[in-house]
């Protein structure tokens, strides 16, 4: 711990302070980019060497632990230089905020811990050395100094690394409740005390290893339990790192690009073809469709203009839109999404974990435990001395170090293998939650599916007609074009010549062919009738082409179903989107449950009104209208794609665009249960038997020493079998 | 058993030694990236710092 020197002259400390500001211009030049796909030493050292080779890049490093590169620069740059940069040789890459993600007091936690760790982990072994030469039968005054080295070095390493529980347990008391970290302190101060006692009396039972080695394995489980922790949190902060929001507004006729926090009701906003509404706003000049997939999960491409309101979170698709901003933060459709979200959190009941209810359990009965064992030897034989010992010995016997390390060794197994298949827990209690699941309900649109839109089949049409379609798609920029122009192009259809090709924004495209008018849209525009489904539609003399389009499964769905149907889960798809999409997505996967046309009321309610049926609902979703349904559920999982909202609210976030990681994560949560369940059962085994032992006195400190190391290995094996 | 007025000390300074160098890589943030490392290993590339200019 370091403290600020009071100085006598308030210049000296001038100079320390240039220093920092000097630090933080040069933090100007220092970016932090998440590289999620990097896996190898190949990547490593392509990517190294493409930053590095870059102007300006003083330096450039990958952590592959983090999946993170840091790049020093020189000069202050843009971040979008190296992301296309990365882009280009195969690595999509993507900002982080370093201020946002706060990694460096987290980081000094760890080694705070770590330095306890390896201080304990060296005066332990120094005193169990000292101390099998005790047990092998020193005596006299070879075993007093032997018992006062022990104490030279196990006093002071003991108060040192013990801090942690020290200061936890005093915390506790000052509020008045019982922790782990009471009983915990109790037994190390305890052993300590008596076993002092015990020597200064030339004793024959000091039980300074006990002391020490409690405190080893006690640390090894908050090392553990901090990274598992630690990791997580840092995906979490990393993922909303990511978000950047930024409006651009028109003043005095200028364009200009401001934080989305800054635009005030009344301005106008500039929305570009491809842009995402960053507030709520009104139509003022344009025209142009909509996608609002992400807020409502419909897959349809919807029309506006003059007066149409649009809010924030719908992507503009074709042509450029000026807009009167009419709320914005608080006041935006997405602040009420939010709010429906905090009416879902409170109607959740908390979950209490495995590891709290025994801590509930142990605390109290420990403490009783021993200061019975205490009365009782008092009451029986008068002799203080021989029942404190009794008491401290109950106390280290009860081992808590066993149930201190059931839980953090078992989720940083799993933890680490669910990482390795791009999952990421950011919620402590999800892989215990995940285990109870009986019931998976499905977002459709983003989740299911993975947004982009494929032809269903080509309508009866000639070759020449099909040319034609094939050349009005490729000049235009909407997303239904683009796939149609890529769908018939995979078709082996060519291109035709075409003139006047002309684009009209929210309608369609328009082109002369041999002097006569052809035109691609909407129905509407064309004078066709529209229907449910997603279709775009070709006008070439009296006849009409229509081309369907239904959103393209994400990769690994359909065995992810199957698998969760074959281990007797129930499947259901909730989804905004309309009937004939949702059917025909439900019938490809083999769903038979599911509801379309779902607002983000009614897909709460639906969950609520599961999980009152007593079922245990896992509910996967991505978009904004899913987020009060992530919520109420009993636990939730989000792709990395989806919109920060509906990652805050879910548990487990995954990585990567296929569905199929998340086969086998039910059954490894159910691993994970019944390892720390087992655990529980090994540490309290050890316990039945050793406490009679400790209780009638015959406790000797290496009956204590072989108790505590035996279950805490066994319990720390039995976790390892999870890989 | 005089012999202990030597070992003693002897084992406490060795592990003592284990103790500070257990420190030392710990500072030299050598924990940061144990799975970059045991990747870099297997290039050839140049993988020291300060890079030699």
């Amino acid at each position: 711990m370091t403290h600020a020197p009071i100085s006598a002259c308030p210049a000296c400390n001038a100079a320390p302070m240039a220093q920092n500001l000097a630090d933080t211009e040069h933090m100007a030049g220092h970016i932090l980019l998440n590289v999620p796909t990097v896996h190898c030493a190949v990547c490593i050292s392509s990517i190294e060497k493409t930053l590095n080779a870059m102007d300006g890049v003083k330096e450039a490093r990958v952590n592959l632990t983090l999946r993170r590169a840091t790049i020093d620069t020189t000069r202050p740059m843009d971040v979008q230089v190296f992301i296309q940069a990365l882009d280009q040789i195969g690595y999509p890459a993507y900002e982080l905020d370093a201020s946002l993600l706060g990694q460096s007091a987290m980081e000094q936690t760890a080694r705070r811990l770590l330095t306890r760790l390896a201080v304990s982990g060296f005066a332990m072994m120094n005193v169990m050395l000292l101390s099998v030469a005790v047990w092998s039968g020193a005596q006299g005054i070879t075993r007093d100094m032997f018992h006062w080295i022990s104490a030279l070095i196990a006093v002071p390493a003991t108060l040192y690394a013990a801090y942690p529980f020290f200061a936890n347990a005093w915390g506790a008391l000052r509020g008045r409740v019982l922790n782990m970290d009471v009983p915990i302190s109790l037994a190390i101060l305890l052993a300590l005390g008596t076993s002092i006692y015990e020597t200064s009396l030339s004793g024959e039972h000091a039980y300074f290893d006990a002391a020490i080695s409690l405190t080893f394995f006690l640390l090894a489980g908050r090392y553990l339990d901090h990274r598992t922790r630690s990791i997580a949190r840092s995906a979490a902060q990393e993922l909303s790192a990511l978000e950047v929001t930024k409006a651009v507004i028109r003043q005095d006729g200028q364009d200009i690009t401001v934080p989305v926090s800054q635009v005030q009701v009344g301005d106008t906003v500039i929305l570009r073809p491809g842009a995402r509404m960053p507030l709520d706003g009104v139509v003022i000049q344009g025209q142009s469709e909509i996608d609002r997939s992400i807020l409502t999960g419909e897959t349809r491409p919807e029309f506006v203009t003059n007066g149409s309101e649009l809010r924030a979170g719908e992507v503009n698709l074709t042509g450029p839109l000026e807009l009167r901003a009419t709320a914005v933060g608080q006041d935006t459709s997405l602040a009420k999404i939010s709010q429906l979200v905090a009416i879902a959190e409170s109607g959740r009941s908390k979950y209490t974990s495995i590891a709290d209810k025994a801590a509930q359990l142990y605390a109290p009965g420990v403490h009783i435990l021993s200061a019975l064992s205490f009365l009782g030897w008092y009451l029986y034989s008068q002799d203080l001395r021989m029942s404190l010992n009794i008491a401290a010995a109950v106390l280290i016997i009860t081992c808590p170090c066993a149930l201190g390390l059931a839980v953090p060794a078992v989720t940083t197994a799993v933890s680490g293998r669910l990482f390795k298949k791009g999952l990421l827990i950011k919620s402590a209690t999800a892989i215990e939650r995940l285990a109870q699941v009986d019931t998976v309900v499905f977002d459709k649109t983003g989740t299911l599916t993975d947004g982009d839109l494929t032809l269903i089949d080509l309508p009866p049409a000639t070759a020449e007609q099909l040319q034609i379609s094939h050349t009005l798609a490729r000049s235009s920029a909407h997303p239904l074009a683009q796939a149609l122009a890529g769908a018939l192009a995979a078709q082996g259809v060519a291109e035709i010549q075409l003139d006047q090709i002309h684009e009209h924004p929210g309608y369609g495209v328009s082109a002369f062919y041999q002097g006569q008018q052809v035109r691609m849209g909407r129905a509407e525009w064309i004078g066709a009738t529209p229907r449910d489904h997603t279709a775009t539609w070709v006008q070439i003399g009296d006849d009409i082409l229509e081309f369907a389009f239904a959103d393209q499964m994400r990769g690994g769905a359909a065995d992810l179903i199957t698998d969760l149907q074959q281990a007797g889960i129930d499947v259901q798809i909730l989804s905004g989107d309309g009937l004939a999409p949702v059917s025909r997505v439900a019938a490809a996967l083999g769903v038979t449950k599911y509801h379309a046309h779902r607002t983000p009321e009614t897909k709460a309610a639906h969950i609520a009104q599961l999980q009152a049926q007593g079922r245990h609902v896992l509910m996967i979703g991505d978009g904004l209208n899913d987020t009060a349904a992530l919520t109420s559920a009993h636990v939730s999982i989000s792709p990395a794609t989806a919109l920060d909202a509906a990652r805050v609210a879910s548990d487990v976030v995954f990585l990567g665009q296929r569905l199929d990681s998340l086969i086998g994560v039910i059954a490894l949560s159910k691993t994970a249960q019944r390892r720390i369940r087992e655990n529980f059962q090994l540490a309290s085994l050890y316990n039945v038997l050793a406490v009679p032992v400790a209780i009638a006195g015959f406790a000797t400190p290496l009956i204590a020493a072989l108790a505590m190391s035996l279950s805490s290995i066994t319990v720390t094996l039995n976790a390892l079998r999870m890989k | 058993m005089d012999v202990l007025i030597y070992l003693i000390p002897i084992s406490i300074f060795l592990g003592a030694v284990g103790l500070a160098g257990f420190l030392y890589t710990l500072r030299s943030r050598q924990y940061d990236d144990p799975e970059g490392d045991a990747q870099r290993i297997l290039t050839g590339e140049w993988d020291d710092r300060p890079k030699p200019d």
